[in-house]
């Protein structure tokens, strides 16, 4: 088990003050003039060598993110930092821990990201829901901005460095980052079509990075304690320490920092009192918040908990968001929820997921209930293949693998249902 | 140039192509709803998917993906065709099937390629979404049940009108587009979004159930409600017009057609003069044509001739009556109605030389007196870009509601010798620096000035020639060719006080300057003109005879005749013909053929379908006073005898620009 | 959200909101809102803005606040942007409301990690108080919604009523909430579980135990 003393967010259950004197005592805001005056190239290069892979759901090389920013601008334009502070994903709830307890990692993480990409600013998009955690951070930006952390001579750098607060109004799309760009700019959160990349052409048409929450606060700290300590952490590939987000049916769900790579069973065992009604009584595991498919028990319980690990069980780590569900769960619903999810959240902009996510939603709703055709069950296959791979963006895709793991895993209790169905309405 | 094969056909393609154009010049067909070359890429209804590698290992949108070198892209793997195949399930499902009585039927871009790329039966049992209708205004017809959310219309006024009102509320499938607050689009070229919907969300209100496509004819034809010369279709079933539709033409009108333009239509059946008529005892009756030509007999005016031409008027007929006037010994021949003298012996001076094309260079523009959005619609748009490009536009003049950022300089014309800094500066930094005058500051003489204006800001240099004048009447720069234009204007006219007026539809006339003259009127609708007339000879318009026009470019255009005249009117030059006979000259034509090669002989440019060479540009003279008070055009709908007899424009008059509210309305 | 509709555009309307303007201390916010963006970037601050607006609504009738037509016009003249985008924005965004709520939106978290944790009992406790789903109570007191996944998935369920999050609800809990709130109360915020403090392992703390009592510096133990 990780130790605590290599926990990045110490103050995670916020027993301690989030304000900048009590983060300062616990390390953060230490000389961060020293981190920046190794330079912005050594920076990337630190990130990089710690491995350190996005924490928003992609999981794309932070470093190498960061090196494909313009060095220098030919044109005049700024480049900007936007940090994806959207946290939608159902079952993620992780970087509401980080800001609402620990702001200023994620603070100092602007600046420190910000100045190795060569950002004029940051804007921080925390979604609208968040209302009290953005109480908090914009506390936080204007206590930094007080003692002349951020802003002018940041850190007595040299360099000018702004961070904003962008407050969102409830849309699960804005966390797709062109998507994101587009409210920014006071649109409609509808993800734009790439190529341009955000990192030619991003927000106000500028040179743009999008980074999660998690991926800039730990940043300073990786500094601080080198890429080797980060490193030294989690399997090839899957380094780090993270924040597992449980939810579900477990005894103590709950959100940790533990290392990458952690066996399943571990993390639910050590941390959450265990599966509810014991680990024989476990269903299937979604661990990665909702837009990856479902893992039954059996191939769950002994996978490391890290990209590779669990893409091997034909799902993914996402966000880390662990959603477990025992032998009590109606996994038809469970996944019809996430379908309605879906539609609801569906911008609305490609034909695709416009139309599928409603339809795969209703033919969901009817297989829940039984009532519907067995050949309904390999149409509904067929219309996830339509909608994965042919939309703007990855929320089609996030909204087809739920049902084909479903599927995948479940077929026979679908096919129960609508077996009974028909019996029940024979009868 | 990048390199790229297509279905296994290597072929080069401009740099900045995009795949689907590399496709295309491939000769393949790229199925698409929501891309349109004159907007921006929206890549929102993936019909246009192809495979391409290098490249993640799924479709492309190709509308939206750059060609570049090495692409090996596919249009019709297994892949693509079941993306298509998809793509189409996907816009049916919640489209209702009710082609039979949609007014898009048959050309409809949905049901086209639903019948090309799609599947076939249906697998969807849901119910079908049904969305409520929009009220869009007078012209456009929606059913929004229809809409497949490809944005173009949105797209359009945004980008291309510069009237931001329409838009797409909520979102996921309920999303649904609208005018704000369900209000009617307010702008010139509203109507363009008919043509731009894929679909039948969007269809012509005053068409609605007139016809089906397959049942018309289809004639190509020039718009003669302004002085674009916008390239126009006319739809026409037995012996009427039922439909006007824009036709591309990049220089002049791109694919655009101004709401009057295409919605007076239905002006050329009303209030149509189907027979000749007589002033007897002060009162108009009717008339056969010989007792009409006996009536001009009559008149035997000797050379006390003169001949007023009216705005929609084609080239061959004022030629004819030029050569009737010219045979009985006149040259009083003059087309600008309400007064204006300004000086014509350079055509370049009167020209818009810049070109509309042309225009969209222009990196710093001044606009003296014209109302551009009424005057001339479909040029607005160009307006728009050139001020998206970065381009900084100024205006001398009343203010009035334009599409782009610009900046009003008040109304005095001094301000022309006399640039406030910022304007100054433009103009002085300015690569290609334009200006526009129009009608009003003719009217207020200001043409030399602006010519002074053209020389001290070098709107002429190579290769640019940044001196326009924008008219307004479709016969004018042709008109102005064939010499009708006397020095002193009308006036002269006025003061030759001739025995016969010859007005060719000329409805803006003030005929109480002619009180002592026989007026012979020579037109199609009983409007201004013909309730002066003395003699009403009823005839063609515009789209009832073949005819030259020559756009305020100087471009010359010819238009064919897509129906008969209604009743007993005629095509406007057997006319004049017949009234050589009657007044016993001779004109040197019998046929319509003959008429226009005589026209070519005197006046060559004429032939020549394309711009006309007016040489340079003269000097002007600067220093003028006075100041731009109003624009002629009073009312944009209804500017002209046609667009004045047709109840579709009488109904946007009165609901668009006086604000009053019809009962289908609040429907 | 399928039933999303604006609020019809009448009279009475008009002559209600017509006169809208920004409280001085709205405008202040707008003012600095604006400021975060380059210049001539002021419409990136039209979601705030429509917050703003919508909070005064709230102030000035005694309710969570919503968005009518005038008011969203003012909004567009503030920022210079065509209306019709800023009804867009208004009608994209859940947290916009386009009809008039009561003075507690009572927000229940229905999707599934909320779900598996008793979401359910949540709607059906609503249900018995007399809330339905779309609807504000007759004596304008309840607005009931549905709402997507809020970020609080490991203290569900939960529900976000007004401004504040209630976490690791029970239907006991909940109705305790509910019934302090129509009491002019102000629960606690946050988790409601007594024995938790945030998103803690409930009971013994498997890590940070040191944090509890003071703020550890664990950099000496590097
Ligand atoms: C539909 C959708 C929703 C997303 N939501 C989030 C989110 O809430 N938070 C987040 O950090 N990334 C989200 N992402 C991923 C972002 O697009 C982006 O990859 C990420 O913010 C990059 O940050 P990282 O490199 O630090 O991981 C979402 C992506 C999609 C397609
Ligand atoms: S996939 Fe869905 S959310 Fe993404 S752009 Fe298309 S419609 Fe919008
Ligand atoms: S034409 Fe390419 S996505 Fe619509």
């Amino acid at each position: 088990m990780l130790a605590d003393k290599d926990r990045i967010f110490t103050n995670l259950y916020g027993y301690q003050p989030w304000n900048l004197s009590a983060a300062q005592a616990r390390g953060d805001w230490d000389d961060t003039k020293a981190l920046m005056a190794r330079g912005q190239d050594a920076i990337i290069e630190e990130i990089k060598a710690s491995g350190l892979r996005g924490r928003g759901g992609a999981g794309f090389p932070t470093g190498l993110k960061w090196s494909f920013m313009p060095k220098e601008s030919k044109d005049g334009r700024p480049s900007f930092l936007v940090i994806n502070a959207d946290e939608s994903e159902p079952g993620s709830c992780k970087d509401r821990e980080i800001i609402r307890h620990d702001p200023h990692k994620l603070i100092e993480g602007a600046l420190v990201a910000g100045y190795a990409m060569r950002a004029r600013a940051a804007y921080i998009y925390i979604r609208g829901e968040y209302i009290r955690e953005a109480e908090v951070l914009e506390a936080a930006v204007a206590e930094a901005y007080a003692a002349g952390l951020i802003g002018k001579n940041a850190s007595k750098s040299g360099y000018d460095f702004d961070v904003f607060v962008h407050r969102g109004a409830g849309a699960y799309i804005c966390g797709e980052e062109t998507a994101m760009i587009e409210s920014l700019e006071g649109k409609k959160g509808q993800p734009r079509l790439k190529p341009p990349f955000p990192a030619g052409a991003g927000l106000y048409g500028c040179p743009t990075t999008v980074n999660n929450v998690e991926s800039i606060a730990v940043a300073p700290t990786i500094l601080r304690r080198g890429a080797a300590w980060f490193s030294s952490f989690g399997r090839e590939n899957n380094k780090g320490t993270k924040l597992f987000q449980i939810s579900g049916h477990v005894n103590k769900p709950c959100v940790v920092e533990e290392a990458m790579s952690i066996p399943f069973s571990e993390l639910i065992e050590k941390h959450c009192g265990g599966v509810t009604g014991g680990r024989d009584n476990l269903l299937a595991v979604i661990p990665g918040g909702s837009s990856v498919p479902l893992v039954p028990a059996a191939e769950i319980w002994d996978a490391p908990m890290d990209f590779d690990g669990l893409k091997a069980v034909g799902s993914g780590l996402g966000t880390a968001a662990v959603i477990v569900m025992n032998k009590s769960t109606d996994i038809v619903r469970a996944i019809e929820r996430l379908s309605y999810f879906y539609k609801h959240e569906s911008c609305g902009q490609c034909t695709p997921c416009r139309e599928g996510t409603g339809w795969m939603w209703r033919v969901m709703n009817r297989l829940r209930t039984g009532d519907a055709a067995i050949e309904e069950i390999d149409m509904l296959q067929q219309v996830t293949k339509q909608v994965e791979g042919h939309t703007i963006c990855a929320l089609g895709d996030a909204a087809a693998w739920p049902i084909q793991g479903l599927i995948k895993h479940f077929r026979p209790e679908l096919e129960r249902r609508i077996a009974e169905n028909v019996r029940e309405a024979a009868e | 140039m990048p390199k790229v094969t297509v279905d296994g056909v290597e072929l080069e393609v401009p740099q900045g192509a995009t795949v689907l154009q590399a496709c295309e010049l491939a000769g393949k067909e790229i199925p698409r709803f929501c891309y349109h070359e004159r907007l921006s890429i929206a890549g929102n209804c993936r019909m246009c998917l192809v495979e391409v590698a290098p490249g993640p290992p799924k479709p492309q949108a190709s509308c939206a993906l750059p060609a570049t070198d090495g692409q090996v892209i596919k249009t019709d793997s297994p892949m693509v065709k079941a993306a298509r195949e998809g793509v189409m399930e996907f816009l049916l499902i919640n489209h209702p099937l009710d082609c039979p009585i949609c007014d898009q039927g048959g050309e409809c871009d949905l049901q086209d390629q639903s019948v090309a790329y799609g599947r076939g039966a249906s697998r969807f049992h849901e119910e079908k979404r049904a969305v409520t209708e929009k009220y869009m205004g007078p012209l456009i017809k929606t059913t929004m049940t229809r809409c497949i959310q490809c944005t173009r219309c949105v797209r359009f006024s945004e980008e291309v009108a510069g009237v931001d009102e329409i838009g797409a509320l909520y979102r996921g499938e309920n999303m649904q587009i609208t005018t704000y607050l369900e209000k009617a689009a307010k702008h010139e070229l509203s109507a363009n979004v008919i043509d731009l919907c894929p679909v039948g969300a969007l269809t012509s209100g005053p068409y609605a159930f007139e016809a089906r496509p397959w049942e018309l004819k289809k004639t190509l034809s020039i718009d003669v409600s302004d002085a674009l010369g916008s390239n126009i279709r006319l739809d026409s079933r037995g012996r009427e017009v039922l439909r006007i539709l824009p036709r591309i033409n990049d220089d002049v009108n791109e694919e655009w057609l101004s709401d009057k333009g295409r919605y007076m239509v239905d002006g050329l059946t009303r209030r149509r003069l189907d027979k000749p008529w007589l002033r007897r005892d002060g009162k108009l009756v009717a008339a056969t044509w010989d007792e009409a030509f006996a009536a001009v007999a009559k008149i035997n005016p000797g050379s006390s001739v003169a001949v007023v031409a009216g705005d929609m008027v084609d080239c061959e007929t004022m030629f004819a009556a030029k050569a009737l006037a010219g045979a009985l010994g006149s040259t009083q021949l003059e087309g600008r109605q309400t007064g204006l003298d300004y000086d014509c012996s350079s055509l370049a001076a009167v020209n818009f030389n810049s070109g509309f094309a042309g225009i969209e260079e222009a990196d710093a523009l001044l606009i003296v007196g014209s109302h551009v959005r009424w005057e001339a619609a479909v040029l607005n748009a160009r307006l728009r870009k050139v001020a998206k490009k970065g381009g900084k536009v100024f205006l001398i003049g009343p203010e009035w509601e334009t599409t782009f950022p610009a900046t009003f300089l008040g109304t005095d014309l001094s301000v022309l010798g006399n640039l406030p800094k910022e304007a100054a500066d433009t103009f002085a930094k300015a690569e290609r620096p334009a200006l526009i005058m129009g009608g009003a500051a003719l009217g207020k003489g200001a043409l030399d000035a602006c010519l002074a204006f053209a020389a001290a800001n070098r709107l002429v240099k190579d290769g640019w020639n940044g001196f326009n004048v924008l008219h307004m009447a479709a016969a004018r720069m042709g008109g102005l060719m064939l010499g009708y234009a006397q020095k002193g204007g009308i006036a002269d006219l006025v003061a030759a006080k001739p025995k016969m007026l010859i007005s060719l539809g000329a409805d803006e006339v003030d005929y109480t300057r002619f009180a002592d003259s026989m007026i012979v009127y020579i037109g199609h609708h009983g409007d201004k003109g013909a309730h002066a007339a003395d003699v009403i000879l009823p005839a063609a318009a515009f789209s009832e005879k073949p005819g030259a026009y020559v756009n305020t470019e100087g471009r010359v255009q010819f238009a064919d005749k897509a129906v008969f005249a209604p009743g007993d009117a005629r095509e406007d030059w057997t006319i004049l013909r017949a009234m050589a006979d009657a007044l016993g000259v001779t004109v040197g034509f019998d046929s319509f053929d003959q008429l226009r090669a005589a026209m070519i002989a005197a006046v060559p440019a004429l032939g020549r379908e394309g711009l006309a060479e007016y040489g340079a540009l003269p000097k002007g003279k600067a220093g003028i006073s006075g100041s731009i008070e109003a624009y002629p055009i009073k009312d944009f709908y209804l500017t002209n005898a046609i667009a004045r007899a047709s109840e579709t424009m009488q109904r946007c008059s009165a609901e668009l620009l006086h604000g009053e509210t019809f009962a289908e309305a609040a429907e | 959200m399928a039933d999303r509709h604006l609020e019809a555009d009448t009279p009475e309307l008009r002559a209600r909101w017509g006169g809208f303007s920004f409280a001085p201390a709205w405008e202040a916010k707008a003012k600095t809102a604006i400021a975060k963006y380059p210049d001539g970037r002021q419409r990136s601050a039209v979601m705030a803005l429509l917050d703003f607006a919508q909070r005064q609504v709230g102030e000035e009738t005694g309710t969570q606040g919503w968005l009518p037509i005038p008011v969203m016009e003012y909004v567009a003249k503030y920022l210079d942007m065509p209306i019709i985008r800023v009804v867009e924005v208004a009608s994209f965004y859940t947290m916009y409301n386009l009809v008039p709520v009561g003075k507690f939106h009572v927000q229940v978290c229905g999707t599934t990690p909320c779900m598996l944790r008793g979401s359910d009992d949540i709607l059906a406790a609503c249900k018995k108080r007399g809330m339905h789903k779309g609807h504000t109570t007759d004596d304008g007191m309840w607005t009931l919604t549905e709402v997507e996944c809020m970020g609080n998935c490991s203290s569900a369920p939960m529900v976000q009523i007004n401004d504040g999050n209630y976490e690791d609800l029970t239907v006991d809990r909940f109705d305790a909430v509910l019934d302090a709130l129509a009491a002019g109360q102000t629960p606690k915020e946050g988790t409601q579980d007594p024995a938790r403090h945030t998103v803690e392992p409930v009971g013994a703390l498997s890590t940070l135990q040191a944090m509890v009592s003071e703020n550890h510096d664990y950099r000496g133990e590097w």
